[in-house]
């Protein structure tokens, strides 16, 4: 452990704004490309089977 | 001759570009990256700001380069992999090689804001300053202008094919960039230190320090895969949806 305590660990010797800052910018980058690509998959896959199915009415 | 071609490359090089083949390899690949990625990242990051020692001379600011040096490297992988992809899309009309050349744009550019805004943070109480019209901060602005350039492109061309090859050849015009990253810092007087890790040297930070940083770099490369697979399975999709093995794959929820 490189720090003694909670509130040493938060103010990261005086640079806690730049370190948490960096870090929340990597969270929402990593989640965002997780979370974009999966709800864009699920409307696709929607939007595509409600055509086939109207196609597969149609015919 | 046309059979004599066929034995040149391994059959998975031919598998690969089957989209349906594709598809089903993702899926049966994406659980177990998805869980060395959480891993590497969660172990990664606990690592990285709970044990590793404080730098001497930066302090605790140090521990960005746990993200900058990991987001840095694989938005030039990045990159280099689309720009592959798109060689091997314009040379063997592979449909699965563009699909991974598009999907690899919008991850490679968010990567290359991660490394920026990092960099710019950490910038601030080590130099001074956010900012600094340097030859590797320039060059990485240009690699993020390249990939919105690719992706500009790709979504203004109508035929598939026509942005695919379009893109592909500003992505292989634009790999000149990645030398240029790479040597910035040995080329010209720079504020930026130099390559953390190197294949031929030992690192120069001690191992308490550089071992985080390597489970990062291995972390944000399973995270890329992970990321490129999800991306390519929905491209697959839209793209072979008229295919018949797609509509049975939707029929059947």
């Amino acid at each position: 452990m490189s720090f003694n305590s909670f509130s040493e660990f938060l103010s990261m010797g005086g640079h806690g704004l730049y370190v948490w800052l960096s870090y929340a910018l990597g969270l929402i980058v990593i989640l965002a490309n997780l979370v974009l690509p999966l709800q864009a998959g699920k409307r696709l896959k929607q939007s595509l089977a409600r055509r086939i199915h109207r196609e597969a009415k149609r015919s | 001759m046309a059979k004599a071609e066929k034995k040149w490359l391994p059959r998975w090089f031919y598998q690969l570009a089957s989209p349906r083949w594709c598809y089903q390899i993702c899926g049966k690949l994406l659980p177990g990256f998805s869980l060395v990625t959480l891993v590497l990242l969660l172990g990664g990051t606990l690592w990285a700001l709970l044990f590793a020692p404080a730098d001497y001379q930066q302090g605790n600011s140090f521990r960005i380069i746990y993200l900058h040096v990991p987001s840095a490297i694989l938005a030039q992988s990045c990159y280099m992999l689309m720009a592959v992809a798109g060689a091997i899309g314009l040379i063997w009309k592979m449909k699965v090689a563009d699909m991974v050349a598009k999907s690899c744009a919008p991850i490679g550019a968010s990567l290359a804001v991660l490394a920026l805004l990092t960099g710019a943070i950490w910038g601030k109480p080590t130099w001074g300053s956010w900012w600094v019209w340097d030859a590797r901060l320039t060059s990485m602005l240009i690699l993020f202008f390249l990939y919105l350039g690719v992706m500009a492109l790709n979504s203004a061309i109508e035929s598939e094919s026509t942005a695919a090859q379009s893109t592909a050849v500003l992505a292989l015009v634009g790999l000149v960039n990645i030398p240029i990253i790479k040597y910035s810092v040995e080329w010209w007087n720079t504020l930026h230190q130099p390559a953390t890790f190197k294949l031929t040297e030992k690192p120069a930070m001690p191992a308490e320090m550089w071992m985080p940083l390597l489970v990062m770099v291995i972390g944000f490369y399973t995270f890329f895969a992970v990321a490129l697979m999800l991306r390519l399975r929905n491209e697959i999709l839209r793209r072979e949806r008229r295919s018949g093995w797609v509509k049975e794959l939707l029929l059947v929820k």
